[in-house]
Formats: structure tokens, C-alpha cells, sequence
């Protein structure tokens, strides 16, 4: 039997408040108690984090139906490269994943190609049209780990009301993809200063925060779980601070452009700065982080968006939105909110990415605790290192980060005790 | 030629003052051509320009193909139902076969924002832009700016309100950021679903009441109101906003006799401006056009022409 000893890393487990230097041991795919002498293996960790394998709720993984921009291999492949050991699949594929069929395509498809963890998510409504409720009896015994329309949202707040209710019986979340349709028009970037200038039509806040507030209420009136996907709004943030405060089961994510840049890099009229929300000021950045800093938002992903250059280069109101992320996303949000700005810790930083979300879907992953899978991610948090798109494991290359510098990234993933990916 | 090295016109908010300015001397120049019996200088002979319209226009192609002639220049008209946008096929593709006939410049009307400049980017051609949705409009601002500086002998220190739809207007922007450039004072009018007070941050003013600005004004410019595109909550209707908005015979009587009227066309009589103002004295809305092709023809000199070949 092989027997895997992590010598010498930091081990960082925020699940159980665990921050030292010593030895981690796995064996047969899962986390176990010490047993020294008895390794066949050793992964030497020295001057290297130990952390709980990242989790990344929210990746579109563009199969079945769009692998011209992505497979689940290409993906996960993507996903192990930025330390990731598990991904949460959004479901605006095609077909849309509103069947237990799809959903069964999915994990079979995941089973045979892809390197990590793949946990689906099942469509709130048919089609993902807002109007009528998907089969969530039959979709949460093909397994999936939440609902969500992402990519769309439903407008009719009754429809709304029927799903979180219907959803609870399951246990399962709703996440939201907050976007007022009728505020928001065709708007496709933050309106604002820059939108004015350059005559794009613009999505205003007002189109975010509606919908937030919406799910608030919601989440207040059935006592059931609503995440809100993707903020991109300060007004957002201050909303759902004060619900929390008031014990509201609502939660909020962050992706890391909404952090890193602004509405002002649209002046090049460059598609790989258009995404869903949009960039937005600096004011609604410094409300974000100040969210995560405090607790308000309890969760990091990337929204990785991929789409072929062919369908990125064209006019920008044609564009698609979207950007890639699984690779740099935890580098981008490292080198912001733990190295330059201070705001959180690395403790702090990997349970947004490991405990935070396991809590929230109930995945029994997250944690160094011995008896669960062996999911574990070497992290280097003092090596800069600059982002190369042509490098990107990746089939697309849509994103605005190309050639910015980051200090700390994962250097090693490890998957039920084996390594999937490591820095070369 | 050493001010300008650019070999596109995507915009007047990426241009330095002495770049406008250079244009507007040129144009002065070339004005004078079109005041001759041949009307006709070599500048670009042998060039070849293609009018790509996606978007339906006869007042400003037709100003670009009159500026290319009378510069010696090859012109080819493309609008949008006889292109392969059509068929499917992107802008990009379309426009590197254009490149591959051997255009040498390509003046582009398209709907989206943006979308001069994204071929600008990726062509060796020659890309002017004759309005994209709306961002800007250069030339039509530039021949604005040039017929307020022949009037005025300058623009710094003018009072220069702009008055309608700025909101969804290119040629609004174009004029806010030439003229802001060259030290106008700028007055944008109009209801504040179209001129909404966040437009003060790129340097201007808001007025949401035309009798306010009336006084003061060196120059009135009218927008269209393009009612026909627009979503009908931005105003409660016509009526409304000529109420409001319109310059009325009785409003242009409370402008200075010295006050320019001007309007990029096509006016609407009794909307946006009462029929006899349209056609009164102060004016300047057909020499606008005049003008549209003497600074057409410098822009197209500047970018394409080759240096070695002195302005007239």
C-alpha cells in the first residue's frame, strides 16, 4: 500500500483551526493519522503551505454541447493548474442541464476525462427561462449540489419564491445570478463615467442590487439559503451585510476581476474586459474587499468563461460576455487581498476557497481531517510569477490578465492522493 | 506632417489639441479647392477608398466619396446588404479582404461602439471612422469645431451649448471632447434621461432648461432627436419635448445676434428647431456640409496621403 508523507509544509487547515509546520499523511486516496516510518513516498513541502484542495463553485466547463471553448478535460486540467481539486459545474451547457440525464452525461463524461473533482449544478427552470422548475427531485438523486439559472435570472419573483421553497426540501441552495432585465437592458459594462465616454450602453448597479435585495427577502420569508453569485456591486455588499447581520440565510462570492480592475480598461473596446457583471469603479472594489474582509462575502471563484477567439474578437457589444480564471484566480486574490493589501490572512484566504464553500454545498471536502478524500493543494506563497495566456492549459484564452504579475501560487494539486498537476 | 503621425481617425478624444488643430489648418487649405472650378488636387491619386456603410447613411458617405474625388482618389460604396456581414461572415474577415483588394482606406459606419478602432488595430489600411453606434462621429465634429473657429477666429473661451439626445448622440461626443480640447466651454441641454448629470465628469455642464443658456450661448447645436430608435421612457413625447427643448422662433430671438445655429442634419422642422430658425440668419447648417468635405479631405490626407505631397 502506499503510504504518502508531506514532509515539513505548512499545514493550513481552516476547517479545524490548524496552522503549523509537520508532516501530512495520506494513504489509499484519503487523509490519515500520522504513521512515521511507514511511508513509501515522500513529498517534500519545505517552506510550502499545505492547504485543503481549492474548491472553485462556479466554472463553466462548456460540455456537453460547446467543446469549441472547453471540455471537462481542458478544464480540470486548467483547474489543477491554478490549484484547484474540485469544481462546481454551471449548467447553461447544451442541452441546458435541467435532467437527470444530462446531469448523468456529466459526471460519466467527468469520470473518464477529467482530473479533478467535477460537482454539477442543476438548472432552476426549464431551459433556463425563468418561467418553469426544473425536476429537482430527479436532479438531486443524479447528484447535483445546487441550482442555478447562472448566465440568466429569474425575473418573475413568484417563480423565484417556488424554487428556494421547492429546492428546500432537498437541502439544496439556489444560487443567483443577480441581473434585473429590465434595469439592465443591453447595458454591457458598468454605466458610469466610462460608458458615457465611450457610448456603450451601461448596466448599473441599480440592476444587481434589485435582485440581491430580492433574494434577501426571499431567503428572509422561507428561512432557506440563497447565494448570490458573482458581486460586482458595493450597494450589493452593504445589502447583504446588513441581512447577515439579521441572520438571513443569504451569501455572496467574489471573482477576482471584480477586485483587480476597473470599468475604465473598457477604453480599449478589448472583449477580454467584458464579462457578466461588469468591471465596475473603484469604489465598488474597495466595498468588495472591505466585504471580504469582514466576513460579508464568504466565498472566491472565477466564473471561468471561456470562449473561442474567433467569437471574443468582434465588435464588443457582439462579444460574448466572459474570461477565463481557473489559473490565475487564486494568485490574482493572493497577491490583492493577502500580500499587497493586508485585508486577510493566507488562513483566511484558503477557507474562502476550501471550508467556506464545502459548508455552503455540503461537500465532504475542504478539510485535512483524516478519513476524507486526500485533496490537498501545495501552495508557494512567496513566489512571483507572471501570467503567460499562451501557456494556459485552457482551450480558450479570453482573459484580461495576460502578462500581469502575481507573488504566490499553487505549485502542486493532489486528487484523492495523487498528484495531478505540478509546477514544472 | 511631424504633429500627426497617425495613419487612423478613430476619435477626438484620443487626439492632443495640436493634432485638432493641425487638422483644422489643413482643412482650411483644402477649403479653398472646393471653391475652384476644377476642384480637384492629386494628393491621392492611385489611393484607393473604400466607403464601408454597415450602417444606412447618405450625408456623410456621400461627403467622404466627394472628398476622395476631389482628392484624385478611387472610390468603392459597400453597405451592409451587399457585404458578407450578411452572410455571416465577422467584420474582421470582411475587412482583411478589403485589405487584400489593396484599400487603402477604409471610411467605416458601423453600429457598434468601438468598432473603427478594433480594425484600426488589426489592419494596415487606413481606417476612418464615420461613426460608430454611439461613441463618436469625428469628422462630423471636427467640421462642427472648423465652422465655429472660421466664424470666431477661435474656440477658447466660447460658450458652446449642445442641446437634445446627447445620451445615445456620437456627434455629441465627438464635439464634447474636441471642444473641450481646444478650451470651449461646453453646456449640454436637454432632458435629464438623455443628458444625465453624470455627464459633468468629463468636463462639461448639465442643463436641463434651454432658456437658461440662451443668453449666454456663442453657439447652439442641435442634435436630432432620433425618436425612432429610442425606447420611448426617455421622454414623454414630442410634444413635450419641443415644449421643453425646441428651439422655438421666440427662443432664438433671446440669442445673441452673433450666435451660431448649427445642426449635423438630417433636422427635423418643428422638433428639435422651428422651420424659420432652421433657415434664418444665424444659421450655419448648410455651410456645416460645405465644410464637412474640406476637413474630410484633410483628415484623409493626413492619414493616407503620402507626406511628400504638399497641402494645396
Amino acid at each position: 500500500m502506499k503510504i504518502t508523507r508531506i514532509a515539513n509544509g505548512r499545514i493550513i487547515d481552516p476547517a479545524n483551526q490548524r496552522n503549523e509546520v509537520a508532516d501530512l499523511w495520506l494513504a489509499d486516496g484519503k487523509i490519515i493519522a500520522p504513521q512515521p516510518g511507514t511511508e513509501t513516498e515522500t513529498i517534500d513541502a519545505t517552506h510550502l503551505v499545505v492547504a485543503p484542495g481549492l474548491i472553485d463553485i462556479h466554472v463553466h466547463l462548456r460540455e456537453p454541447g460547446q467543446s469549441h471553448k472547453e471540455t471537462i478535460a481542458s478544464a480540470t486540467r486548467a483547474a489543477a493548474a491554478g490549484g484547484f481539486t474540485s469544481v462546481v459545474a454551471m449548467p447553461n451547457t447544451s442541452p441546458t442541464a435541467d435532467s437527470a440525464a444530462t446531469i448523468a452525461w456529466i459526471k460519466d463524461k467527468a469520470a473518464r476525462t477529467a482530473c479533478v473533482n467535477v460537482f454539477t449544478t442543476g438548472a432552476i427552470t426549464k431551459g433556463l427561462k425563468g418561467e418553469e422548475l426544473a425536476p429537482y427531485g430527479s436532479l438531486f438523486n443524479a447528484g447535483v449540489v445546487a441550482l442555478t439559472d447562472d448566465g440568466h435570472c429569474v425575473q418573475n419573483h413568484e417563480v423565484m419564491r417556488r424554487a428556494v421553497e421547492y429546492a428546500k426540501m432537498f437541502g439544496l441552495v439556489v444560487m443567483d445570478h443577480c441581473q434585473d432585465y429590465s434595469l439592465v437592458g443591453d447595458g454591457i459594462m458598468h454605466e458610469g463615467e466610462w460608458s458615457l465616454r465611450l457610448g456603450l450602453p451601461g448596466w448599473p448597479r441599480a440592476g444587481e442590487e434589485m435582485i440581491v435585495a430580492r433574494n434577501i427577502l426571499l431567503a428572509e420569508l422561507l428561512d432557506s439559503p440563497i447565494h448570490c453569485q458573482h458581486i460586482s456591486s458595493g450597494g450589493s455588499v452593504r445589502l447583504l451585510r446588513e441581512a447577515r447581520a439579521r441572520g438571513v440565510k443569504i451569501s455572496g462570492e467574489v471573482c477576482p476581476h471584480h477586485i483587480a480592475l476597473t470599468d475604465a480598461e473598457l477604453a480599449a473596446f478589448d472583449s477580454n474586459f467584458k464579462m457578466n457583471p461588469p468591471l465596475r469603479a473603484e469604489a465598488d472594489i474597495e466595498a468588495i474587499i472591505e466585504g471580504i474582509a469582514d466576513g460579508t462575502l464568504t466565498i472566491l471563484c472565477s466564473d471561468h468563461a471561456p470562449h473561442a477567439a474567433y467569437e471574443k474578437e468582434v465588435e464588443i457589444d457582439h462579444a460574448p460576455f466572459g474570461i477565463t480564471g481557473l489559473e490565475n484566480e487564486f494568485a490574482t486574490f493572493h497577491d490583492i487581498l493577502v500580500h499587497k493589501r493586508r485585508v486577510i490572512d493566507l488562513p483566511r484566504l484558503i477557507a474562502l476557497y476550501t471550508s467556506e464553500p464545502a459548508r455552503l454545498l455540503k461537500l465532504d471536502r475542504g478539510t485535512l481531517s483524516p478519513g476524507v478524500p486526500a485533496d490537498i493543494t501545495l501552495i508557494d506563497p512567496n513566489l512571483d510569477w507572471t501570467f503567460d495566456k499562451t501557456t494556459s492549459l485552457s482551450l480558450s484564452k479570453n482573459t484580461p490578465f495576460h502578462g500581469h504579475t502575481w507573488r504566490g501560487r499553487a505549485v502542486r494539486t493532489i486528487v484523492s492522493g495523487e498528484t495531478v498537476w505540478s509546477l514544472s | 506632417m511631424s504633429i500627426w503621425t497617425r495613419k487612423d481617425l478613430t476619435g477626438l478624444d484620443e487626439l492632443s489639441a495640436e493634432e485638432i488643430t493641425f487638422l483644422l489648418d489643413t482643412a482650411r487649405a483644402f477649403k479653398g479647392v472646393g471653391e475652384r472650378s476644377l476642384k480637384k488636387v492629386p494628393a491621392l491619386r492611385g489611393k484607393t477608398l473604400v466607403n464601408f456603410f454597415v450602417e444606412p447613411s447618405t450625408r456623410t458617405r456621400t461627403s467622404f466619396e466627394v472628398a476622395a474625388m476631389r482628392l484624385s482618389a478611387d472610390v468603392v460604396n459597400i453597405s451592409a446588404t451587399a457585404s458578407s456581414l450578411q452572410k455571416g461572415e465577422t467584420l474582421k474577415d470582411t475587412a482583411l479582404n478589403l485589405q487584400a483588394l489593396r484599400a487603402d482606406i477604409i471610411v467605416l459606419r458601423h453600429s457598434s461602439p468601438g468598432s473603427s478602432k478594433f480594425l484600426a488595430e488589426r489592419l494596415d489600411s487606413s481606417i476612418i471612422n464615420a461613426g460608430d453606434g454611439a461613441h463618436e462621429h469625428p469628422t462630423q465634429g471636427l467640421l462642427d469645431i472648423f465652422t465655429i473657429r472660421e466664424k470666431f477666429g477661435k474656440i477658447e473661451g466660447l460658450n458652446i451649448a449642445i442641446v437634445g439626445d446627447i445620451l445615445f448622440s456620437r456627434v455629441a461626443r465627438s464635439n464634447i471632447f474636441g471642444l473641450l480640447k481646444l478650451g470651449a466651454k461646453v453646456t449640454l441641454v436637454g432632458p435629464s434621461t438623455l443628458v444625465p448629470k453624470r455627464f459633468e465628469k468629463l468636463g462639461v455642464r448639465v442643463s436641463h432648461r434651454i432658456d437658461d443658456i440662451l443668453a449666454e450661448a456663442d453657439v447652439v447645436n442641435l442634435l436630432r432627436i432620433q425618436h425612432e430608435r429610442q425606447r420611448k421612457e426617455y421622454f414623454p413625447g414630442l410634444g413635450e419635448y419641443i415644449a421643453l427643448f425646441g428651439l422655438t422662433k421666440a427662443r432664438a430671438e433671446k440669442l445673441k445676434p452673433s450666435c451660431l445655429i448649427m445642426h449635423p442634419g438630417p433636422i427635423n422642422r418643428g422638433v428639435e428647431i422651428d422651420s424659420e430658425v432652421a433657415d434664418g440668419k444665424q444659421s450655419v447648417i448648410l455651410e456645416q456640409v460645405t465644410n464637412g468635405i474640406a476637413v474630410r479631405m484633410a483628415v484623409l490626407y493626413a492619414c493616407a496621403g503620402g507626406a511628400h505631397i504638399p497641402a494645396p
